[in-house]
């Protein structure tokens, strides 16, 4: 492979941001007809790396050749002109414009000056079937789910004539079988001769598809290895630039004792509750101590069992007791007062304040508790704070930097900091770990499991059942929005059960615990 | 060179650079045109002079634009502060004009009272609106622009209620330790919204909600009260805006007093920093702001201009801030100016300068 010429060499590349040097003099080569795994933490300068090769920022040192020609793209306009095209992690597409209507943005096929609406939708759905999407490309982008926004932005962009494809963290957000036609899709793509640079937290998709990997790390280069040379164990290792024996003694401390702590009061019970149109009625309790896995595939139903305990939709269906005391949750500040609080998957829309400070993201919750007349004193939030920057090593480690700033692996933990200076007694994370990097993943498992030790409950919803499985004591599986398992995590207990029970409805799995 | 643009970059990155660079701009123009502009002197133990004036009469403005601030930190608008003004207005005079006695002092405290407390039920009534019932701030406070004049006008049998009472003209034309009453109201309300929102935590609250609405909700956040109460102390900044207004001309015309202030209000705020999207808001932008359009106003008249083309002349300066203050504007602006770059050489002292 190495004879043939890369379409695009990155060499030497540096960027500074004001005390932080993102990237230092990076190296990056990619063939036509390959896909190209970017792996690194969070803060290693992927995103950094994509952005100075797309023009959205400029380099400090460094060139970039594309085809042996050297170029210096003044914004992804450009780029994506010279056949370089981007597809963020969250799609940026217009979800109120219909699907055909996305994908000719800008470039509308015309007659006589006027748009061609037909001539667009027909194009639209020729692209779309090169890819085996059939929809209807009339409706507005936003009623289909992400991973079909996804495909679409895919179909956009290597419908401009792409040559290089930079898929950042597609599959993030995407369900197991939507990851699958998404593979399937770049392999068609690479088949083409498109070279596709693959940015994700994954290593099983890395394993699954790309052909080479390169390594960064604090923003540098680590280096660029052929995938089947390099190990997995190998190349978590290179990201982390330590050794990695955290999963395994997370392993080791599992084996808590379950009988204990379901013993007493349930401090949360959940009778036949529910709501129409988005759960169907469940049963479902939570004692103190106790972690819940909540599994089951995307648009199952977890976060909405999730936003029913915290009040964030209201229950119309059925009763709810926290320490046996029949009580009605109807938002979040009657949550929050009973001690519940609620990590949201989506970190920008539902958790953060973008504009506001770390500092003030991490009061937040623990300031509207107090009322507005009453201020957390600048003392004790400059120690809460600090406490936390350190207990969760959030980086940057200022307090006053716009949160937005962050990498999504420091924002989740800053959301999670805000919540723990609560001291909540029932913790409901949705997808903690989503879209972070391994060392801080680990971290936040870590924690779930020494604030479970400490009696805290935690409902943990995650998609990757490995995850859940070693921090439950109890998985509960959710599918087409029922509840339709609760499995006790004791040694029997593997992912092939849950898989089974998420794809069968597993009846027969509660029978036979019976 | 480079090291002295280093050193300036704490200064011109701030947030209030541009504004006072125009504030001083239109004052320096002023002193040119009339040498005697600057000056202030002091006659009968009061400071008279055009910067006392111009201060003096942009105390409502600055009122008003306070309480819009908030607003817009919440993510909302208020057009209705204009009729608020008016309504006000309307009643104490009203109340003032039926009273055997205009000049006591107690008669004018109650008519302040009752105009104020029916300020503050007009400012609910837009917090209900918009937070109660979900209408978009635009369309539910345009209900009370325009209902509030006809209020206003209601009040006044659609005349112009003239009243004689000193008290109540001490509000707009008065002294008081040498300086305008207006001036001395203006700071008072300055510091007490200050202190309503930055010793307590009201003002990050509030660029929370403006910041991100669901994401206030899920931290616990009684939004909807808040929302209530940043239109409530809008309304009570108007009110005491009109106060001012009508006691400056001893009477109340409800179809001019506050006419199209929201507006002015709304652009001292945009000039302030604050964005119309909401979140972080900014009080001493805010006035900044509106000395600059007052500054304006009065130059237009002090250098002569034809009335005719003050509006235009306005506009032109008004888009020329609008201009200057966008980074961007000015980054387009810097690179034709300075077309080729020194090479290679000073990139490490660029590094240094780089804006936080």
């Amino acid at each position: 492979m190495s004879q043939r010429h890369p379409v695009l060499t990155m060499t030497a590349i540096s960027k500074i941001f004001p005390g932080v040097r993102a990237l230092d003099g990076v190296d990056f080569r990619l063939f036509p007809g390959e896909v190209h795994a970017l792996m690194g933490e969070n803060g290693a300068g992927k995103s950094t790396l994509i952005k100075v090769l797309t023009g959205v920022y400029g380099t400090d040192a460094g060139t970039i050749t594309l085809d042996g020609q050297q170029v210096s793209f003044a914004g992804p306009m450009q780029a994506t002109a010279a056949g370089v095209s981007t597809v963020y992690q969250e799609v940026n597409l217009c979800p109120n414009l219909s699907v055909a209507e996305n994908i000719f943005i800008g470039r509308e096929p015309r007659r006589l000056g006027a748009v061609n609406w037909r001539e667009m939708r027909r194009r639209a759905q020729e692209l779309l079937a090169r890819i085996d999407l059939h929809i209807d490309v009339t409706e507005p982008l936003g009623s289909y789910s992400l991973a079909v926004q996804q495909m679409v932005a895919i179909a956009r962009a290597v419908d401009v004539n792409a040559r290089v494809l930079i898929l950042d963290e597609p599959t993030s957000s995407l369900d197991a079988d939507e990851v699958a036609q998404l593979l399937r899709i770049m392999r068609q793509l690479r088949d083409d001769g498109i070279a596709i640079v693959f940015v994700t937290h994954f290593l099983d998709q890395v394993y699954g598809i790309a052909d080479r990997i390169t390594v960064l790390r604090n923003g540098r280069l680590v280096g660029e290895y052929p995938t089947a040379e390099l190990p997995q164990i190998a190349l978590v290792e290179k990201m982390i630039g330590k050794e990695l024996d955290a999963l395994e003694r997370l392993d080791s401390e599992a084996g808590r004792d379950r009988a204990a702590i379901t013993a007493g009061q349930p401090l949360v019970a959940a009778d036949g509750l529910g709501r129409t149109g988005s759960v169907a009625p469940f049963s479902l309790t939570i004692h103190a101590g106790e972690v819940v896995g909540l599994a089951g595939l995307l648009g199952s139903g977890r976060t909405e069992v999730a936003r029913l305990f915290f009040g964030a939709d209201r229950a119309d269906q059925g009763r709810l007791a926290v320490d046996g005391e029949p009580t009605a949750i109807r938002n979040p500040v009657a949550a929050i007062g009973r001690g519940v609080a609620f990590c949201s998957e989506n970190r920008r829309t539902e958790g953060l304040v973008g504009e506001l400070s770390v500092r003030e993201n991490i009061i937040l919750a623990m300031q509207a508790t107090r009322g507005w007349l009453r201020p957390v004193p600048r003392r004790k939030q400059d120690e809460l704070v600090e406490r936390y920057i350190k207990a969760l090593s959030i980086r940057p480690a200022d307090p006053d930097m716009p949160v937005r700033n962050l990498s999504g692996g420091n924002q989740q933990k800053v959301l999670l900091a805000r919540w723990l200076i609560t001291e909540p007694r029932l913790l409901i994370l949705d997808e903690p770990t989503r879209g972070i990097d391994i060392g801080a993943k680990t971290e936040i498992q870590r924690l779930v499991a020494q604030l479970s030790d400490g009696g805290m409950a935690v409902l943990f919803i995650s998609a990757e059942l490995e995850e859940v499985l070693r921090l439950s004591h109890k998985v509960v599986v959710m599918r087409d929005r029922q509840l339709v398992a609760q499995l006790d995590n004791d040694d029997t207990l593997d992912a092939d059960r849950v898989m089974r029970a998420i794809a069968s409805g597993a009846r027969q799995e509660e029978l036979e615990k019976a | 060179m480079s090291t002295v643009k280093a050193r300036l970059a704490p200064v011109t990155g701030h947030r209030l650079f541009w504004p006072l660079v125009v504030l001083v701009v239109l004052l320096a123009a002023n002193t040119v045109y009339r040498p005697s502009f600057l000056s202030v002197e002091l006659k009968n133990g009061q400071l008279y002079g055009s910067l006392i004036d111009i201060v003096r009469l942009s105390a409502p403005l600055i009122l008003v634009a306070l309480g819009m601030s908030l607003v817009i930190a919440t993510g909302g608008i208020d057009l209705s502060v204009g009729s608020v003004a008016a309504v006000s207005g309307a009643i104490a005079c009203l109340y003032i004009s039926e009273q055997p006695d205009q000049n006591s002092l107690g008669a004018v405290l109650t008519a302040l009272a009752i105009a104020f407390g029916i300020a503050l039920l007009l400012g609910a009534w837009n917090g209900i609106l918009v937070a109660g019932i979900g209408i978009q701030p635009i369309i539910a406070t345009l209900i009370l622009m325009v209902a509030g004049r006809g209020l206003a006008q209601l009040i006044t049998s659609g005349q112009i209620i003239t009243i004689n009472s000193e008290p109540y003209k001490t509000i707009g034309v008065g002294h008081l330790l040498t300086l305008p009453f207006a001036i001395i109201i203006a700071l008072a309300v300055t510091l007490l919204v200050a202190v309503l929102t930055r010793r307590t935590a009201l003002g990050m609250i509030i660029e929370a909600v403006g910041g991100n609405a669901e994401a206030s909700r899920l931290a616990g956040i009684r939004s909807r009260r808040i929302t209530l109460l940043v239109y409530v102390v809008s309304a009570a900044c108007a009110a005491i805006a009109g106060f001012m207004m009508t006691a400056n001309v001893s009477s109340a015309d409800g179809n001019a007093v506050g006419l199209w202030v929201e507006l002015d209000a709304i652009l001292a705020v945009v000039i302030g920093g604050t964005s119309l999207a909401g979140g972080r808001f900014y009080l001493s932008g805010t006035i900044v702001g509106a000395l600059i359009i007052q500054t304006l106003t009065t130059s237009v008249y002090a250098m002569n201009i034809d009335p005719q083309t003050t509006l235009l002349f306005k506009a032109v300066v008004v888009i020329a801030v609008c201009l200057i203050q966008a980074p961007a504007f000015r980054a387009r602006f810097r690179r034709r100016q300075a077309p080729t770059a020194p090479p290679a050489a000073p990139v490490e002292k660029q590094k240094e300068q780089v804006p936080a």
